[in-house]
């Protein structure tokens, strides 16, 4: 085994300098395209897609610190490929734990085991668990390449006024307060949000009385036979009766354990380390690790509530991320949903900022992504109703379901211990052309692009690596002239160049020669034709940019 | 879509297998049962609109308010 040569940085102890900017002594307010208040992974993510498409972005954050705590660890296969876009993927993937095997158990004994990958011919794994503080430190390192992304750290939004030509924003700094003026302002400000409060909005839902306990711990041998990397839920174990236990593997030893608490549990009692060890040593005990040796490195007690903003959007103010929606935790729904919000909106903007689009682009964010929020937000809630019934009845059933599920498979698909985060398929309108000709499969029009292996002329490649940065005409066999064009990239698969060896992609995309997809800079399909024609390609272009 | 018109093969005996599988449980037992019986069998109608119909017609039945309406719209 090689040695690793490069030190990680520790994130968590990062710094970032609090500078002075020319805006601060400006007579009049200066003017920026785009506004992104808050340095998370969501406004990172979003300022360096809105910055390689050309669009100049300045992000305001009110710390100057990455995130404090692991927080979000689980990234998943969409959210992957977005990094990748990004130029920061490989180091995630990399630096991050890969896994798709998850375990439920049930009081003292295994019920079944699953696995997230549907099949092979995938790039990115389905999930990698990576600590937030290195998400957050990859995108920072990633930005600050970008010489059209500015990052102010220190700088506080504290007011916010939207006229018909731009938002007003004033900014307190450790230098007193300033004044800026905005095309666009995008809130990645997280839940409790303060642009949101200072535009006197809500975001409303259902809070869940229950408390959970997080901790992470160093340990220092393998916890899993093997070394195996593996999420492991309990519902009701010996060592923890009447709550559920998660526990999941982080990069360095790391392992976060979530212990449900109960809605009575005294929130700084339980943040107390001689609180928690016990608990962590009890799981322990009850492990393949027995009593393996382990460090406190961070703990949170946390509620959490399914909540969103009614619109996402507000004139010139657009929210993303925490600020916008709120999950439980239970299937990784959180920090996923925000960076694919961040991605459905950085081309529209980035098209909008740059004259290439109507206004009404922005409309369709919204659109889409409380769309998303809504299932996110349904599926988060019924995973928390089955994790922690919270009447004597749903309990009973809860148990049922357990009961049969050792036995009988089909009880396993009721079981629900998070169901993990995938990407939505957006609705039929909008910005889609509905299907004219028959497919077989589930990459329809609002579904986002499968992936698949091919072989390039460099050797071999991705499906998705090859789209381009805008829209892309993917073409199965030889294409027309007239498929070749300024406003989409053609990616051409046939015998020679860009080659389907394996067959996946043909099979993915029930492809026959002739057959071309549609699909958007975010890699959602928004069209395909058995045999297109250039005006109802051009036509499905239109519709997805909020042309028509 | 749920068909509510008589369908069982032999209704005494399937009324007394019901009562006898719950011999000598107790209450909470019994309550497990049900719960089991009900997941089992759904599993085997599987049709959502079917057992959306059912649970229509079981809860109005229980709280005595007609069931016409309510199976009609689920």
């Amino acid at each position: 085994m090689a040695a690793s040569s490069v030190v990680d940085r520790d994130f968590q102890a990062l710094e970032f300098a609090y500078r002075r900017s020319r805006d601060q002594q400006a007579s009049a307010p200066a003017f920026h395209d785009v506004v992104v208040v808050g340095a998370g992974p969501v406004g990172l993510a979003l300022a360096i897609d809105l910055a390689q498409r050309g669009v100049r972005v300045l992000v305001l954050d009110d710390d100057h610190r990455l995130s404090s705590g692991s927080r979000a660890i689980c990234f998943a296969k969409r959210t992957l490929e977005i990094f990748d876009r990004l130029g920061c993927g490989e180091r995630m993937v990399d630096k991050g734990v890969s896994w798709s095997v998850g375990k439920v158990f049930f009081k003292d004994s295994p019920l079944y085991r699953f696995d997230l990958t549907p099949d092979p011919g995938h790039c990115r794994p389905a999930f990698i668990n990576l600590q937030q503080y290195y998400v957050e430190g990859f995108l920072a390192e990633r930005a600050a390449e970008l010489e059209n992304l500015e990052i102010r750290w220190k700088n506080r939004v504290a007011g916010l006024r939207q006229t018909a030509a731009d938002v007003e924003l004033e900014v307190d700094t450790p230098d007193g307060r300033y004044r800026l003026r905005a095309g666009h302002v995008v809130a990645c400000d997280g839940s409790r949000s303060a642009v949101r409060t200072l535009m006197g909005l809500e975001s409303k839902g259902r809070v869940f009385q229950d408390r959970f306990l997080i901790a992470d711990i160093r340990t220092s041998a393998e916890l899993l036979p093997g070394g195996a990397t593996e999420r492991w839920f309990w519902f009701d174990p010996p060592f923890h009766p009447n709550q559920s236990v998660l526990l999941h593997r982080q990069p360095d030893n790391v392992w976060r354990v979530d212990f449900q608490l109960g809605w009575d549990a005294d929130p700084v009692e339980e943040k107390k380390p001689e609180n928690i060890v016990p608990r962590v040593r009890a799981l322990l005990a009850a492990s393949p690790a027995k009593d393996v040796d382990f460090t406190l490195e961070w703990a949170s007690v946390y509620t959490f509530a399914c909540m969103r903003m009614e619109r996402f959007r507000h004139g010139r103010v657009l929210f993303a991320g925490d600020s916008a929606h709120g999950v439980s935790p239970f299937g990784a729904r959180g920090a996923n949903s925000g960076v694919q919000d961040a991605e459905n909106l950085a081309w529209k903007l980035a098209l909008v900022v740059q004259s290439a689009a109507p206004d009404a682009l922005l409309d369709s964010y919204a659109d889409e992504r409380e769309f998303a929020a809504d299932e996110n937000i349904r599926c988060s809630t019924r995973s928390t109703d089955f994790i922690t019934p919270k009447s004597e009845i749903s309990r009973l059933f809860r148990d049922a379901v357990l009961g049969l599920a050792r036995e009988h498979a089909f009880a396993r698909r009721l079981v629900n211990s998070g169901r993990l985060s995938i990407a939505a398929t957006l609705p039929a309108a909008g910005l889609n052309t509905p299907d004219v000709d028959a497919f077989a499969g589930d990459l329809r029009p609002g579904a986002m692009a499968g992936d698949a292996p091919l072989i390039g002329p460099a050797g071999p490649t991705w499906l998705l690596r090859e789209l381009g940065p805008d829209f892309t005409l993917l073409w199965f066999g030889e294409a027309p002239g007239w498929a070749e064009s300024k406003a989409w990239r053609t990616v051409g698969i046939r015998r020679e160049g860009l080659r389907d060896a394996e067959g996946v992609a043909t099979q993915r995309y029930d492809a026959t020669p002739g057959t071309a997809y549609l699909i958007r800079p975010d890699h959602h399909i928004c069209a395909r034709w058995r045999a297109p024609d250039v005006e109802g390609v051009r036509a499905a272009l239109d519709t997805a940019m909020g042309r028509r | 879509m749920l068909n509510t018109e008589f369908n069982l093969e032999s209704a005494d005996d399937f009324y007394e297998a019901l009562i006898e599988a719950h011999r000598d449980l107790s209450a909470a037992q019994s309550h497990a049962l049900n719960a089991r019986l009900v997941l089992l069998l759904a599993n085997h109608v599987g049709s959502l609109p079917a057992l959306r119909e059912a649970l229509a017609v079981a809860r109005s039945n229980t709280l005595g308010t007609p069931s016409g309406a309510a199976a009609n719209s689920a």
